[in-house]
């Protein structure tokens, strides 16, 4: 465990001293989110309806921009290469980039996702779901999208190929999460989608480590 | 159980016994096809509800039931690819894809010219059309990522690794796209629910899945068998080859 | 025969149906056979080099 919290520091600190860099992806979702009512209308009622779905493809397209800065840097400067001569598990290594990455991408995006979805007149009693399903699905989407970004690491263009990889991947948490959203603003119980996701999120907590692992010998080959 | 699948994936060997395989899988292919299609189109009666725009299911159905199998195949050759690092395995993991992708492709567009006579519009998020959708995307990523690899054996198993993910992630793939589907159903699709097919529709049906695997098969055989020789050509058992052949 | 082709009014769908999937399941086996081709071609050439 000691591993694991020396990573989650040694990375927090890098994304604290890089916070311009991670500020992009953050920049990007309020932009793109407050693109929506300029390109359909700004009808309150069709905005309202389509918060939920908006607010989280802006979040899993936000959150892929961001995915290539959990390994990059530490590939190109062959730091990575040293972490994983590192004695111990390298499933808790892995776990803790994927935390750290949470930490600075997803947390940020669960801040910023109620303040923009009132410009998307989302319906303020249904603004608890919205943060819930974001707590729980924002670290599938770090998860899954460290396998495509570890698959693709000693390709130059790495970035696009990943997300292609990924999305289907994402649909998923997708679904589940904006029907959950949905069933709140229609005031109908909602627990049963927050056990699915919950599950979804246990299952690829165990099981995606092993096989970033996995992409990671491949990328070094 | 080791000893089988080395002795059968090791590429020399492998290129001796599936000759004989692809040239029996192919005429078996032929037989079937010819006795399919002519059951399909010329037996089966007419269908009561959907009339005869229903013979497009001889072709819809096997080619959405080969794009799930081959999608299989190639997730098992990608477990035997990465666990005993068998040649030919990789090599079937990129020619799986490809196929893969054709198949669904096919299914998809045979969905939409099927779905216009029975439900008016060509496409409709429906649980089935939306999931071959999904898998087509899944097959575009596999073949992206393999080709993107100078080294196609570094490619080959980078697409082992997301197949094998994929494989996993696709019932809950498909599970989701259901339950999305049956909350969102536009009440005016009619649903052509058939408890029992009748036997002379159901059997042109199985002839053709029949054929379509054989048919894979036999093009899998063929695709893999070149590219094997293009992989090993400098290898001793090549060159012999080559010199029986001159 | 005739009623054959028209497939009940449903023709357009019923043979562009067959006709693609006939199309894509041929140029398969056609690109298939291309490419043995020409690694057989290849593979004569360099057994000739050497």
């Amino acid at each position: 465990m000691q591993l694991f919290y020396s990573i989650l520091y040694r990375d927090l600190m890098l994304a604290i001293r890089r916070r311009r860099e991670l500020a992009n992806p953050l920049v990007f979702f309020v932009i793109v989110v407050s693109l929506f009512p300029l390109g359909v209308s700004p009808d309150q009622d069709l905005l309202s309806k389509m918060a939920p779905g908006v607010i989280w493809v802006t979040a899993l397209l936000a959150t892929l921009m961001s995915m290539d800065a959990m390994f990059r840097s530490d590939y190109d400067d062959g730091s990575l290469e040293q972490l994983l001569l590192l004695p111990g598990p390298k499933i808790l290594l892995i776990g803790a980039k994927i935390t750290a990455h949470w930490l600075s991408i997803g947390l940020p995006l669960i801040v910023l996702a109620p303040i923009m979805s009132l410009l998307l007149y989302f319906p303020t009693h249904a603004m608890g779901s919205l943060i819930i399903t974001l707590l729980i699905s924002t670290p599938i989407l770090s998860l899954l999208g460290s396998v495509g970004i570890a698959l693709t690491l000693s390709l130059r263009s790495g970035g696009i190929l990943s997300s292609l990889l990924i999305l289907p991947f994402y649909i998923p948490v997708l679904i589940f999460s904006t029907m959950a959203i949905n069933a709140s603003v229609n005031s109908l119980p909602v627990s049963g989608y927050y056990a699915l996701l919950g599950a979804f999120l246990i299952v690829s907590a165990l099981l995606i480590p092993f096989a970033v692992v996995a992409a990671l010998k491949v990328s070094y080959n | 159980m080791m000893q089988f699948i080395h002795k059968y994936g090791s590429p020399k060997y492998f290129y001796q016994w599936s000759k004989g395989w692809q040239r029996w899988l192919t005429v078996i292919t032929l037989l079937l096809l010819g006795y399919g299609l002519y059951q399909g189109l010329f037996v089966a009666p007419t269908d009561y509800q959907q009339g005869e725009s229903y013979r497009i299911i001889f072709i819809h159905v096997p080619a959405a039931w080969m794009s799930m199998f081959v999608y299989m195949s190639m997730a098992v050759s990608g477990i035997v690819a990465l666990v005993w690092r068998i040649k030919v395995a990789e090599i079937v993991i990129g020619e799986c894809a490809v196929i893969g992708a054709s198949f669904t492709a096919l299914a998809l567009i045979t969905g939409m010219l099927w779905g216009k006579p029975m439900w008016g519009t060509y496409w409709v998020w429906d649980a089935r059309l939306t999931s071959e959708l999904v898998l087509l995307f899944l097959y575009f990523g596999v073949i992206a990522l393999h080709s993107a690899f100078e080294n196609p054996r570094t490619g080959a198993r980078a697409a082992a690794i997301l197949a094998i993910v994929g494989i996993i992630n696709i019932p809950i793939i498909k599970y989701s796209v259901e339950w999305w589907s049956t909350l969102h159903q536009p009440a005016t699709v009619a649903k052509f629910d058939k408890p029992s097919m009748h036997m002379s529709m159901l059997i042109p049906l199985l002839v053709m899945a029949f054929a379509f695997k054989t048919y894979f098969l036999a093009l899998l055989f063929s695709r893999t068998r070149s590219e094997v020789l293009a992989r090993e050509k400098n290898t001793s058992w090549v060159k012999e080859i080559m010199e029986q052949e001159s | 025969m005739k009623e054959f082709f028209a497939m009940g009014g449903y023709a357009f769908f019923v043979w562009t149906s067959y006709g693609i999937v006939a199309f894509v399941m041929i140029a398969n086996v056609f690109v298939a056979k291309m490419k043995c081709k020409r690694i057989f071609k290849e593979l004569r050439e360099l057994s000739e080099e050497a």
